[in-house]
């Protein structure tokens, strides 16, 4: 069997046209990566998979958009929660640039502080953190200044 | 810009400096009409009878004009007003806000919100600037520095938000040395000891009052709460472990004085009162200058 045919076999969601192939998402967190992005009212066309095979992660999830092009600052928000996330960008069935997340200093909304006497716990405001560590994640928060750390983070429910 | 007072760490050793210097010369002369046409409202959240009255005082010896309200209960939030709507209506009103609320964070909010500056008088557990800023009065105006200062910190060090801020705030002085006396459930948190390891400045950890207390400028003594222990048994253990007597005094410098934020129970016995060395009244007297001070400051009165 030729090595291109293995590609083609391994393939299991349809190649695309112009667009952005998001890469190595950890599958169980898939749907959370779908609502950060707000991909849920796109009108172009999306194929998705998960528990896919994966050297790296053991399963993973990709998501292939067609017409979708992230600004850096948009695509970053998933690096929370799936920090070895890759982005192929596809012009014409050809991957023209490969890019990964990177976590940004600053992040508005999308978690939850972990402190339930914070105010961003009893009020509807927009949660607000400093990432002051990488790796492992460290979230400060900007209101009761405590610190949220990696395995304590919790996505919101409902993203604005 | 407005000026608010949030988090202690918001602010420079130069507004610090210039903050103890209003409250000097409100200390000499109490009674300055600087806020004469002014209005401040005091939205206490949760009751602090101190903190409210000591900020009230100084509002009134600036010649301020005081809204608010003392508890929560007596406010529209009872009727379910959210923290932004009361905010954003004060602020309509009064050319200052000054709160104190349960909820950790809700000051900075406020300030968001806010069109008028506001003075963080309490946030959960989070800040309490007012006091750290009268704490540092209290330290200058009895060592007549704020620089090679040492400070032995006893009780509660965990939760103590008071012991924190203070720690953060005279960081910002030269070679202050501290000493930490706090049974194992309530020591300094690592966060502390690391802010303090990266500005190479030296403490000390102890797990009872005993000689190291003679070495200290400033003995600062916080309550041991019950409530704050999972297994009552320990409390038990350690609640007499962490109560300052008189004949502890003994071998201590001559210029040392003994601080606590108040209200004590009975960390520090009443036969240490008639000392001279006991300065926790004095301490809070300060509070209304140290405020006086604050207010001046944020507004630009002086």
């Amino acid at each position: 069997m030729s090595d291109s045919l293995k590609k083609k076999l391994k393939l299991k969601v349809s190649a695309i046209n112009n667009g952005t192939v998001i890469d190595h998402i950890p599958s169980e967190n898939l749907f959370k990566v779908i609502s950060i992005l707000g991909l849920q009212s796109l009108k172009t066309q999306i194929t998705f998979g998960a528990n896919l095979e994966s050297e790296k992660l053991g399963s993973k999830a990709i998501i292939k958009l067609s017409d979708v092009f992230f600004k850096d600052d948009e695509i970053n928000k998933i690096a929370l929660i799936a920090k070895n996330a890759k982005l192929n960008i596809i012009r014409d069935y050809e991957v023209v640039e490969k890019r990964v997340v990177e976590v940004p200093d600053k992040i508005i909304g999308i978690v939850k502080c972990f402190n339930p006497k914070c105010i961003t716990n009893n009020e509807d405001i927009t949660t607000h953190f400093t990432v002051i560590s990488k790796n492992p994640l460290d979230l400060k928060c900007k209101y009761c200044e405590k610190i949220t750390h990696e395995d304590q983070i919790v996505i919101k429910q409902s993203i604005k | 810009m407005k000026k608010d007072l949030i988090s202690i760490t918001d602010y420079s050793k130069e507004d610090y400096l210039q903050i103890l210097k209003l409250a000097a010369d409100f200390e000499k002369n109490p009674n300055q009409p600087l806020l004469k046409g002014k209005v401040v409202a005091t939205l206490f959240f949760e009751p602090s009878t101190r903190t409210r009255l000591s900020f009230e005082t100084a509002i009134n010896r600036l010649g301020g004009r005081i809204i608010g309200f003392s508890d929560a209960g007596s406010s529209s939030v009872s009727k379910g007003e959210t923290l932004h709507d009361t905010i954003k209506m004060v602020s309509n009103y009064a050319d200052l806000i000054v709160m104190r609320h349960p909820l950790e964070g809700s000051s900075r909010y406020a300030s968001e919100v806010s069109s008028v500056p506001v003075i963080n008088a309490g946030d959960g557990a989070n800040q309490h600037p007012t006091q750290t800023l009268l704490d540092m009065y209290s330290i200058l105006k009895t060592q007549g520095t704020l620089d090679n200062i040492n400070i032995c910190m006893v009780g509660d060090l965990k939760y103590g938000r008071t012991v924190h801020s203070l720690l953060m705030a005279m960081s910002e002085f030269k070679n202050p040395v501290f000493n930490f006396i706090a049974p194992d459930e309530l020591a300094m948190p690592e966060e502390y000891k690391l802010f303090l390891k990266e500005k190479g400045i030296k403490y000390y950890e102890h797990s009872e009052i005993n000689e190291n207390i003679n070495y200290a400028d400033i003995v600062y003594m916080t309550r041991v709460q019950k409530e704050r222990f999972m297994d009552p048994i320990e409390y038990e253990k350690v609640k007499n472990v962490y109560i300052l007597r008189n004949a502890m005094l003994k071998n201590t410098k001559p210029n040392m004085r003994i601080l606590h934020p108040l209200p004590r129970v009975n960390e520090i016995h009443t036969d240490v009162d008639s000392n001279e060395k006991a300065y926790y009244f004095e301490q809070a007297r300060n509070g209304v200058f140290t405020r006086q001070g604050i207010i001046s400051h944020i507004l630009n009165l002086k």
